[in-house]
């Protein structure tokens, strides 16, 4: 793979502006990731925290290969899909922290980032589930006669899901403007790609679906980007779809509850050799685009921003108790006939009457105040000082972090 | 009125539907060249054209999770499952998406989606074509769940789940398709999911049918006003999330006795839940326990003899209503 990857990344650099914008929004993405981290070792953030800390090029490389009115959708490993997507730093990380300025009000959380007005489509926390809502998507804009294009990622572990053959199938069947991203980053969860899979070169089983299929070096955000404008314009202009493996790897575990029993440390730093920031950064340099110094300079920027991001995320309020029922159904329809099941009453009414109803009767008030507070006591120490017991990407805190309690 | 088969007036809320808004589409096995499995969607690929009624591979997750990912970009997919049983294969994306993305991201997106399908036994056609799962889907937060058992529901009904901005599960019915019934005329007929209508008035039980289990329980009704001098009141709650307790307390009130006639399993059922309810919301006005009539608990068997012993018919319900007036 290396050889390969080194002939795919020999290619001229973008426009400097334009290469300095992938690089900030890698350190970006690298940054958020790893605070969330620190977060969530400070049970700021609860239930599963999967980051993307070593795939950011696949991240910037493919989104910065989109337009405006082209739709994205991910996975439950999507902050940075929603961060490059344009999402504010600020409602991401207020997601995590479960607060009603998060992206998805705090219903979502970690794996269930939305941001609709950026037309990124959401991560989605069932593996292989977001494979059919994508081809959809495709279909909304087929069917509208619009000029959409869908980019549908998902992990190495998701093409064993039974949606991979179903979908590739029906977007090729009905030539549907879709590209296939699959982030091959060598692990489902903590399964090894050649133990999971019979074919290991995966953008390979596409063709027998009618869906083409082709790699690029996912630690070379410049391959990337390549490889998916070619794809995403054959989509767009040809209706093929387009089946793109990535090549990567997560620096990190799966999840912030991984020991990485599964993996040797000779592995995973032979792959951090590769670190696609840095890699890209010494290239903007060698290529005169970016004085020395510079890179340095935009990573403090970057650390304040997501600083003042975290300070938005701890300040802001907790959903209120009596929005426990908003959103599960919408209301104002043409009909007017809409009402959720209240099994408190014998009458039929909107479960968003939830507001109306006096606290006694809404539910555990107790446990909802008792989660504020728990919320604040655990804030107290979570400045930004702590973070510079950690380096760059918190590798030190990965073990530790990888104590902490998922499953 | 017009009199016309249930499958009719499926059809001619479709047809009317999708002439009043461009976005509507339908999707499904079958559907179109073949005309649909049980002819509901016959003619409409002539009128309507590839584009608009789109034959699928047999691929029911991805079917529905089109039809979710293609709702939240703004259009209104009708998706026709074969079979209810063939639901089962597409959960995923009825639960974990359609039903919960309005919810999961804040409300940012909608999902204004019906999938259709019909249930029921009574075709010998054995346990993976022949069961009611009504109770499984009205188990779910996200969704709307309707089961029409009249050709005027049917229509007015559907014309509502079509228009509504919510996932909806249209529960159809293999032995109602053949059915008669008037139907109001006009594009306007819409019936309010959340109503149940009163087939019948009666002052000494009331017996709540649920999908066919309604015109069961009319025969039913007729025969212990006939024979036994008790005069049933047949609740159709239409639909069952919404469902209108309101409608049934009142007629329990009246009433004092209650029977919920389903032909899905026992155990976690609709009538489960209801005896649940009605002993919640009108326990001083019960004089016999909330009384059930079910299917058997058990894979349909295929075997006539058996498969009709399986499911309820008339001499079980009138036999259940009976028993609410000895436990006294």
């Amino acid at each position: 793979m290396a050889t390969e990857a080194q002939e795919m990344t020999n290619q001229e650099l973008p426009d400097p502006d334009v290469a300095r914008e992938w690089l900030r929004s890698m350190i970006l993405i690298r940054r958020f990731e790893e605070r969330a981290g620190e977060m969530y070792a400070k049970a700021k953030v609860g239930g599963f925290l999967h980051l993307s800390i070593g795939e950011e090029a696949t991240i910037v490389g493919a989104v910065r290969a989109m337009q405006d009115e082209d739709y994205l959708i991910s996975t439950y490993r999507s902050h940075g899909h929603a961060l490059a997507r344009g999402a504010d730093p600020d409602n991401v990380m207020a997601e995590l922290f479960g607060r009603e300025t998060g992206v998805s009000k705090g219903r979502g959380g970690s794996m269930h980032m939305f941001d609709l007005e950026n037309r990124f489509m959401g991560g989605y926390g069932i593996v292989g589930g977001n494979l059919p809502l994508a081809a959809g998507m495709a279909l909304g804009s087929d069917y509208k006669g619009a000029d959409e294009v869908t980019v549908c990622v998902f992990g190495d572990g998701a093409s064993n899901q039974g949606t991979f053959g179903e979908t590739l199938n029906l977007a090729a069947l009905w030539k549907l403007p879709i590209v296939f991203m699959v982030t091959n980053n060598q692990f489902g969860m903590g399964t090894a790609l050649e133990r999971h899979s019979a074919v290991t070169e995966l953008y390979k089983r596409g063709e027998g679906f009618g869906v083409p299929g082709v790699r690029c070096d996912g630690m070379d955000v410049m391959d990337t980007y390549r490889v998916m404008r070619e794809a995403i314009q054959r989509a767009r202009e040809e209706r093929q779809p387009v089946l793109v493996e990535a090549m990567t790897y997560r620096f990190r575990g799966h999840s912030m509850a991984d020991p990485e029993e599964y993996r040797t440390k000779d592995q995973v730093a032979a792959w951090r050799e590769r670190d696609p920031i840095d890699a890209f950064a010494q290239q903007l340099v060698g290529a005169g685009a970016m004085e020395d110094g510079e890179h340095q300079r935009l990573d403090q920027e970057i650390v304040s921003r997501i600083d003042a991001a975290v300070g938005f995320a701890d300040q802001s309020p907790f959903p209120p108790p009596e929005s426990l029922y908003d959103h599960i159904y919408v209301l104002e329809n043409e009909s007017d006939s809409w009402y959720s099941v209240d099994e408190r009453s014998a009458g039929v009414h909107r479960g968003e009457d939830e507001r109306r109803l006096p606290a006694s009767e809404r539910g555990p008030e107790d446990e909802y105040r008792r989660a504020v507070e728990q919320a604040g006591r655990e804030g107290a120490n979570s400045g930004p000082a702590d973070r510079a017991q950690n380096t760059p990407d918190g590798a030190d805190s990965n073990e530790k972090l990888a104590q902490g309690g998922e499953g | 009125m017009p009199v016309m088969r249930y499958r009719e007036a499926l059809n001619q809320a479709l047809r009317e539907e999708m002439q009043r808004d461009e976005r509507v589409y339908l999707m499904g096995e079958d559907i179109g060249v073949f005309n649909g499995a049980f002819k509901v969607t016959a003619g409409l690929l002539q009128e309507f054209g590839e584009k608009r009624v789109r034959d699928t591979p047999i691929s029911e997750n991805t079917i529905v999770g089109m039809g979710v990912g293609s709702a939240m970009t703004g259009l209104r997919p009708v998706v026709e499952l074969m079979t209810i049983n063939f639901a089962l294969l597409a959960l995923d994306q009825i639960i974990n998406h359609a039903a919960t993305i309005h919810y999961m991201f804040g409300g940012q997106a909608r999902v204004p989606l019906v999938v259709r399908m019909p249930q029921g036994a009574g075709h010998q056609l054995g346990p993976t074509h022949s069961h009611c799962f009504e109770a499984m889907f009205m188990h779910v937060p996200g969704l709307l769940v309707a089961a029409p058992t009249t050709a005027a529901d049917a229509k007015g009904l559907l014309k509502t789940a079509i228009r509504d901005d919510n996932p909806v599960i249209f529960i159809e019915h293999e032995y109602l398709y053949g059915q008669r019934g008037e139907v109001p005329e006009g594009d306007d007929h819409l019936v309010e999911f959340g109503k149940a209508a009163i087939r019948r008035e009666g002052a000494d039980v009331t017996i709540v049918g649920i999908s066919r289990q309604v015109s069961t329980a009319e025969k039913a009704a007729k025969t212990l006003s006939e024979k036994h001098e008790i005069e049933a009141e047949v609740i159709d709650p239409r639909t069952l999330r919404p469902l209108d307790m309101g409608t049934i307390v009142e007629s329990v009130k009246k009433t004092n006795r209650v029977v919920v006639v389903e032909e899905g399993w026992p155990h976690g059922g609709v009538g489960a839940n209801l005896a649940a309810l009605i002993q919640e919301q009108a326990f001083d006005h019960l004089d016999a326990p909330v009384t059930r009539v079910t299917g058997a608990d058990l894979p349909m068997p295929y075997s006539k003899p058996l498969e009709q012993i399986a499911y309820p018919h008339e001499p079980q319900i009138v036999e259940a209503v009976l028993s609410t007036f000895r436990d006294i």
